[in-house]
């Protein structure tokens, strides 16, 4: 529902359908924005790897998979061989072995790196509730196998530090009654370790990272174009990053393992051997309940938090009457809730949108790329094909026209300016400190909401400019907003803003909400820029809107 | 019509600290700081064995009693409990206490081996250990042995039981 406001001048925003987070995790969202602002002054907004840990992730699995796939290559699966082997590798007897050796090692430590990060940052973000469960919960499944694959990674090298690796986690298991006691006999003696279970090492060493591919895919069944593959230029930063690492700080086998000893100094990798050191400070059992208690905590998340029992985002409705199944809404939703069908109301069209609520984030992306969200329609009520109940396309058409009948104009004449933003899905953007006698602002859920026609009818209606913000550039709170928004502005996308529409009078200013000045100066130098320009430009078009509820200021288009 | 580029001789050499501080920290913990999981001089000892205990009670014959309240296809003659009595174990080194335990059957029915792992850090050098395990309902422990044993710092002495070589056997 779109909330009232006592004060017409104020946007009137949709009630955001994400709970506002409290004020712990409204902190780790300052120290993120803030964070990831520093980095964007590196990468850019679009290349900044914060916005990419997902799909860093899937360029590091493939690194360790190759490297992996190439380094079983040479390595001998006897229990007598196997360390002989790793040794080859390391020494170069095996081509690039040492550089292989250290990149899968390497690449598997940032692996994990990237992954927790990725987690925190969803967390950080609330995005686990409703249409994103499916997307959490195989997340924190994949989790389990990302350490599962990288450990028994270790025990394959059979050295001191495998040894320690092996025991500890046997002792761990052992913990539970299933096993008993039972798993660790098998390491009581020196010739309890054979080539029979050394070959179920590696078993499970190739088929846990197959089940974890396996678990990744799922992850990402609930998105559409899921960014699996980082920027071009952060992809082979990091790749560089890890091969220069690997070359010069080569990685090395500890002694060989040794039952009748127990490894004293360990150069262990803290990735992911760490918790075996926590289990030796505490106890096993200890670590299950730490580690059993973590996941019983991710797992609960949909459901039990704050975020969660926020109400089920209120999802896009489709009009038959104004749909004739063009699918833009179909190729435009990040989240595959749009699905094409056979036409049911008996109209000679072939096919008609159906939305799935279960799936649909409510973001309104969808009603901003249906070609009936046109302003320019003659219609009392304009009803788009694909539209938001709490947030309809005609409230954005009488909410545009009532904002350019409130400019005022001002002796010096200061460009008019139409604000499109969008407000976060916790409803944390504030765009009404913008509004003064020349700008208005009007809240969106999204950026991709508003279809490229209004754009065209807020010029012609009386605005000399429009700016358009939103989350910053790769950022968007629903994935796809920004990318949709910038290609229907440059008309690269359907539906696109028309070339008779000046450009000089659009800006675009992926501010992000968090970030105090970029908003504000992007809309101080887009004023400047419109002021500079006003005697030289001459209007599109002097003719108003098809709807006479605004008049035509004679001073527009100047 | 997006916001002012970062210029690239600014953003190189950022990017550049970026992936350095990147490898710095997966360099570093890849390897580091050490982990001390034994210190010098000292050892560990273990015990660790699987053993059955005796039948909590022995088998009896039904009465013809029994027999008769039974179904003709359950009338066997002969009533054996399965369930097996704990076996307790104690393991002193010099003269003190190191393991005291109780360890249960297994299995639903309480009818399988009990299984014991344990493992303590000790001071290096020699040692007399003295293992003893009862395995019976009655009576007083039946396996006891005692050993001498030089631990080497960092060597590992395993404290098990297998009945087939006798009893106790101490590898190290």
């Amino acid at each position: 529902m779109v909330n009232p406001s006592a004060d017409p001048t104020r946007p009137k925003v949709p009630v955001a359908d994400g709970a506002r987070p409290g004020p712990v995790r409204r902190a780790l969202r300052a120290l993120l924005y803030s964070t990831e602002g520093a980095f964007d002054r590196a990468f850019g907004q679009a290349g900044n790897p914060w916005r990419h840990l997902g799909g860093l992730a899937f360029l590091l699995f493939w690194i360790v998979a190759v490297t992996g796939i190439y380094i079983y290559i040479g390595f001998d699966t006897r229990v007598d061989g196997a360390y002989a082997s790793v040794e080859r590798l390391s020494s170069n007897a095996f081509p690039v072995g040492s550089f292989a050796r250290s990149l899968h090692r390497y690449a598997s430590d940032a692996f994990v790196l990237v992954t927790v990060l990725h987690l925190a940052r969803e967390w950080i973000l609330g995005r686990y509730a409703h249409f994103r469960r499916l997307s959490w919960l195989t997340g924190v499944l994949a989790l389990w196998l990302v350490f599962a694959s990288g450990i028994g990674g270790f025990w394959l090298v059979w050295d001191r530090i495998a040894q320690y690796s092996l025991i500890a986690t046997t002792e761990w298991l052992d913990v539970l009654p299933v096993f008993g006691g039972a798993l660790i006999r098998n390491f009581i003696e020196p010739g309890a370790v054979n080539d029979r279970f050394f070959s179920l090492l590696i078993f499970l060493h190739i088929g846990i990272p197959l089940a974890l591919l396996a678990t990744m895919w799922v992850h990402l069944q609930r998105l559409s174009r899921p960014g699996t593959n980082p920027p071009g230029t952060l992809a082979w930063g990091t790749l560089a990053a890890l091969a220069l690492l690997s070359v010069a700080w080569p990685v090395a086998s500890e002694a060989p393992a040794d039952l009748t000893a127990v490894p004293g100094t360990l150069a262990l990798d803290w990735f992911y051997l760490g918790v075996h050191a926590f289990a030796d400070t505490a106890s096993p059992l200890a670590l299950w309940a730490a580690s059993g208690g973590f996941t019983l905590l991710l797992v609960a998340l949909p459901w039990a938090s704050r975020a969660a029992r926020a109400p089920r985002p209120v999802a896009a409705v489709v009009d038959l009457a104004n749909c004739n199944g063009c699918a833009r809404c179909f190729a435009d939703c990040p989240y595959a809730a749009v699905t094409m069908q056979p036409r049911s109301d008996g109209k000679h069209l072939p096919r008609e949108a159906v939305v799935d609520p279960d799936l649909c984030a409510g973001c309104g992306i969808c009603a901003g790329a249906c070609p009936s969200s046109t302003p320019f329609r003659s219609v009392t009520t304009l009803a788009s094909g694909i539209d938001m109940p709490q947030a309809p396309i005609d409230g954005l058409r009488i909410e545009l026209e009532a904002a350019l009948a409130r400019f005022a104009p001002l002796p010096n004449g200061a460009p008019a300016i139409i604000v499109f933003g969008c407000q976060g899905e916790d409803g944390s953007a504030d765009l009404a400190r913008f509004v003064d006698q020349r700008t208005a602002a009007i809240a969106l859920m999204c950026a991709a909401q508003l279809p490229p026609s209004f754009v065209e009818y807020a010029l012609r209606a009386g605005a000399d400019g429009v700016l358009v913000t939103g989350c910053r550039d790769g950022d968007c709170t629903y994935r796809l907003g920004n990318r949709w928004t910038g290609e229907r502005l440059a008309a690269l996308r359907e539906p696109h803003l028309r070339a008779v529409v000046p450009r000089d009078r659009l800006r675009i200013a992926w501010t992000g909400r968090d970030d105090n000045r970029a908003l504000p100066d992007a809309l101080a130098t887009f004023r400047a820029d419109l002021a500079a320009g006003a005697r030289a430009r001459r209007a599109a078009s002097a003719l108003p809107p098809k709807r006479s509820l605004v008049p035509p200021r004679p001073e527009s288009f100047l | 019509m997006n916001m002012k580029p970062i210029g690239k001789w600014v953003g190189y050499p950022l990017q550049a600290v970026c992936y350095a501080a990147f490898m710095a920290v997966v360099g570093y913990f890849a390897t580091s700081p050490p982990y001390v999981h034994l210190p010098a001089g000292e050892a560990l000892v273990k015990l660790s064995f699987q053993h059955a205990g005796q039948r909590k009670e022995a088998c009896r014959e039904r009465s013809a009693e029994e027999l008769a309240k039974l179904a003709p296809n359950m009338r066997a003659q002969s009533v054996c409990p399965r369930e097996r009595v704990p076996v307790e174990v104690e393991v002193e080194m010099d003269g003190k206490p190191l393991f005291k335990v109780i360890a249960p059957p297994t299995g639903l029915s309480r009818d399988g081996a009990a299984t014991v792992y344990r493992r303590v850090v000790v001071p290096a050098g020699p040692h007399r250990f003295v293992a003893k395990m009862k395995d019976a309902a009655t009576g007083d422990f039946g396996y006891v042995m005692s050993r001498g044993v030089e631990l080497g710092s960092g060597r590992v002495l395993v404290i098990d039981f297998d009945a087939r070589e006798g009893g106790w056997v101490f590898r190290g």
